[in-house]
């Protein structure tokens, strides 16, 4: 059987929708939800943080993230005068108990929420030998535990120092962005347990999520954006000594 | 047309080549799990793993749907953004076995003090006191109401 290009070009939007179906995958535990319609980051507010630590006890109770380790943790800065490039940061224990009050006045001071970025390119997936860490269609990087060997290299290779090592299961771990509560219509933990509404979920696909109207009329920032790895954790009020 | 001389070489080594390919095609079809590729380059079960995990923290919408009092008294004052699991905790098994799970009530004592003891690094306007000072060893719930603390419902502030 032949075809001509008239027959061809007939061919290739019934080609297109089915691509379309291949790529909208569907986990069976979310039935109503469509990958293929979110790209999923968020909106970190430096100005509405309080370093209570909120975020940090949901996301271990929420994850079982192992004691002593961080899937997101909060940083206390101290910026005097000039001295941009040396801020004095402490986090202890990552924020999970809060912050005792500090004596060092005069200069800037404030709390910076982090967490893994969901780089669109992100260095982690990159370097993985078996292609054990992957992005999702909706913008969330996650790891196959099954898969994982415990190499440590995406460990080595996240700039923002975002990855462990879990000491029980001896793989690589890090944020899922709550991909069992996202899939579900519901907040991550650690926004749904924030008090000052200081880090809020966005899906940037949803044209009516609030954050289009945010991002439009502030200053924000993502987190080394000289390198380039198209980080979805969007800051407000981010000063220029944060790395 | 005359025989290929010696043809019985070339076929036993098309043979080789043939069982080659299918011991590849077999080897590579035990191999790769069955949901690879499904989503995308990546094990598609380990999608549903990670999907099927238990959600810990309700939401506030399930908490609103049985507590509209705690609600209304709370949309009112200054706390009405501050998300029910942010002080109560996580409350999924609550909220699906409500007649036997229980919460415990917040120790207020250390509750409160989280986000209202003062710190130099919290942003000026956030309503921060030295509890010791302030509160001169009364807990904050016998002024402030927690659901509702401001001045006008929550008693004297």
């Amino acid at each position: 059987m032949t075809l001509n290009r008239r027959q061809i070009l007939m061919l290739l939007p019934a080609a297109a929708v089915a691509w379309d179906f291949v790529l909208a995958g569907t986990p069976e535990e979310s039935p109503n939800y469509k990958s293929s319609e979110h790209w999923w980051g968020m909106l970190l507010d430096i100005t509405k943080c309080i370093g209570c630590g909120s975020c940090v006890r949901a996301c271990a109770m929420e994850n079982d993230v192992p004691d002593g380790y961080f899937r997101t943790w909060v940083e206390r800065y101290h910026v005097t005068d000039w001295h941009v490039e040396n801020p004095i940061v402490d986090s202890p224990n990552g924020g999970k108990d809060g912050f005792p009050q500090s004596n060092l006045a005069g200069g800037k001071n404030f709390f910076v929420p982090k967490l893994c970025n969901h780089c669109a390119e992100s260095p982690c997936t990159q370097v993985c030998p078996v292609g054990a860490t992957f992005h999702t269609a909706d913008g969330v990087v996650l790891i196959d535990y099954n898969y994982c060997l415990g190499c440590r290299y995406c460990i080595q290779a996240c700039p923002y120092g975002c990855r462990f090592f879990n000491p029980e299961r001896h793989t690589a771990e890090k944020c899922t962005l709550c991909y069992h509560r996202i899939t579900k219509g519901l907040t991550t933990a650690c926004c749904e347990s924030c008090p000052t509404g200081a880090r809020q979920l966005a899906d940037l696909k949803n044209p009516k999520d609030p954050i289009h109207e945010f991002l439009k009329t502030h200053a924000v920032q993502v987190l080394k954006p000289h390198l380039a790895t198209g980080a979805k954790m969007f800051y407000n009020g981010l000063d220029g000594s944060v790395r | 047309m005359s025989k290929f001389k010696d043809s019985a070489h070339l076929i036993r080594l098309a043979a080789v080549f043939v069982l080659a390919a299918a011991v590849f095609v077999a080897v590579r079809a035990a191999v790769i799990p069955k949901s690879y590729g499904q989503y995308g380059p990546y094990r598609g079960d380990a999608l549903r793993e990670i999907t099927s995990r238990p959600v810990v923290y309700a939401g506030h919408e399930t908490c609103e749907g049985c507590h509209p009092d705690v609600l209304e008294i709370k949309s009112k004052g200054v706390h009405a953004h501050v998300n029910c699991e942010s002080c109560h905790g996580p409350q999924a098994k609550h909220a699906e076995d409500p007649g036997t799970v229980k919460p415990t009530l917040p120790d207020v004592g250390k509750l409160c003090v989280r986000c209202h003891s003062e710190n130099i690094a919290k942003p000026s306007g956030f309503p921060q006191v030295d509890a010791k000072e302030h509160a001169q060893g009364l807990a904050c719930n016998t002024c402030h109401k927690p659901h509702s603390p401001g001045f006008d419902a929550g008693g004297k502030k």
